[in-house]
């Protein structure tokens, strides 16, 4: 059943102060919607719970890319086109282009926003492995200030979130040093286009003097978050990449997610599969990673 | 800021459609598409799934390719929206709807709006697209009958005939 639009509220305060007035007002009343794809696909299918909203989008504040000497700062209100079309992003962070490049087709990426993907928290966002392989940070913003919060911390349950009820994502910082380091990145879907993922896997690793010197491995869609790899950068940081090795690396990696099966797919395919890619990312590794 | 009218919770929204200004009296949240069909009788756009999967209801905002589904009418505020009725001027075709009529690209006629619409965007951006950029562009428009080849070949049909033409003589540009 469609909603009826006569019974939700819709304001666009036109400032990134005005939209923070509102929410500190009137603290978990009123829902923010940027570009849409999310909430109003909720809308139309009558299941929109939050009744007044407050419109984001094109809030130049939030529209922001900052290239600073360390760091990237992507103002959470961008939209995946102003992402994969950034120089910068484009060159140094491929893991983020190409996962804003898979979300939906064009029109979807014309308008869905960075912010909007880490805000509606659903385990198999196309973005999400990227910043957790990237370790990016999230700057939070509220009436009473900002504060930072690595955004590993920031999901912390399926759906739930870091996140005080007066507070919007401001936006995703990314250290430029990872742009130094080997990066890979492959979505596993039913189709090429259009297709929400089984598995993602985003990782980077510098690969030198015959060993594993620094890594990062994330997935997504396979756990109630997105998850990081920890066990299985520990057994691999410090060694030569060898068949063995190899093989411990994807049974750690199969024993660390907590896949489910789902209309998409099953627990023992996403297993198999996950093992398959970190197997397949430590292969590159090996050949291309001690390249800068 | 549009401002809520006092009564009922609708606004009114002045925005340019396919070159004229127009202004509506809607609820904010009615989406553009139904604004468009039902408030302006531009019934081009279609609805096929209304979630944003299929590229039927596809316009361009601001130049933008969008789904007007998912489109709430108070973002349209102040926006300049182009819908397939804008791409022709009077009787005669722009180069991509006769590449798809040519090339036999519109079979049932629900997704070719889109269809066409979405490719206009892509040879705005890439006027010399690749099958794969074809491909890419297209990839948010759904068509059940055509298997998309024909669709492919009148895009790619009209990017050549673009360029083989100089600015002016392209029906677009004619008066």
């Amino acid at each position: 059943m469609r909603s009826d639009p006569a019974a939700y509220q819709l304001v666009a305060p036109g400032t990134l102060h005005g939209a923070l007035s509102l929410l500190a007002e009137q603290p978990g009343q009123w829902c923010p919607i940027a570009g849409g794809t999310d909430v109003m696909v909720q809308f139309a299918a009558g299941k929109l719970a939050p009744r007044k909203l407050v419109s984001l989008w094109n809030l130049r504040e939030l529209r922001n890319i900052e290239i600073l000497p360390e760091e990237i700062r992507i103002g959470a209100g961008c939209t995946y086109t102003a992402s994969r079309e950034h120089s910068v992003i484009h060159r140094e962070f491929p893991l983020l282009a190409r996962a804003a490049g898979w979300t939906g087709g064009i029109a979807n990426q014309n308008r869905g926003t960075l912010g909007g993907n880490i805000a509606n928290a659903s385990p198999a966002a196309d973005s999400l492995p990227a910043l957790l392989a990237y370790e990016a940070e999230l700057i939070l913003v509220s009436i009473r200030g900002e504060r930072r919060v690595p955004y590993l911390e920031f999901h912390t349950g399926y759906k739930k979130m870091n996140l005080a009820p007066d507070e919007l994502i401001r936006a995703i910082c990314i250290q430029r040093r990872y742009s130094q380091y080997f990066q890979y990145t492959r979505k596993v879907g039913a189709r090429n286009a259009q297709a929400i993922s089984k598995v993602c896997i985003a990782a980077l690793g510098q690969y030198g003097n015959g060993i594993v010197e620094d890594i990062r491995i994330a997935f997504g869609s396979v756990a109630p978050v997105p998850v990081r790899l920890f066990g299985a950068e520990q057994i691999l940081r410090g060694k030569p990449i060898e068949p063995a090795l190899i093989a411990q690396a994807k049974q750690v990696a199969s024993s660390t997610i907590q896949p489910i099966d789902d209309i998409r797919s099953t627990s023992r395919y996403r297993s198999a599969v996950a093992g398959n890619l970190v197997a397949e990312f430590l292969e590159q590794l090996r050949g291309k990673g001690h390249a800068i | 800021m549009a401002a809520p009218h006092e009564t009922d919770g609708r606004c009114v929204i002045s925005f340019t459609v396919n070159g004229s200004p127009r202004t509506v009296q809607v609820y904010p949240m009615q989406r553009l598409l139904d604004v468009l069909r039902k408030e302006l009788q531009l019934t081009g756009a279609k609805e096929g799934c209304g979630e944003g999967e299929c590229g039927s209801c596809s316009v361009l905002v601001n130049g933008e390719l969008v789904n007007s589904c998912l489109i709430p009418a108070l973002q349209a505020e102040g926006a300049r929206v182009t819908t397939i009725e804008g791409l022709s001027k009077g009787p005669h075709l722009s180069a991509l709807q006769k590449a798809f009529l040519n090339c036999g690209g519109a079979q049932c006629g629900i997704c070719t709006p889109g269809m066409i619409l979405s490719a206009s965007h892509l040879l705005s951006k890439n006027p010399e697209p690749t099958l794969d950029d074809i491909r890419e562009g297209l990839a948010g428009n759904l068509c059940r009958c055509t298997g998309y080849m024909q669709i492919f070949e009148a895009v790619a049909q009209a990017a050549k005939q673009s360029i083989a033409k100089p600015e002016a003589e392209r029906p677009e540009n004619r008066a």
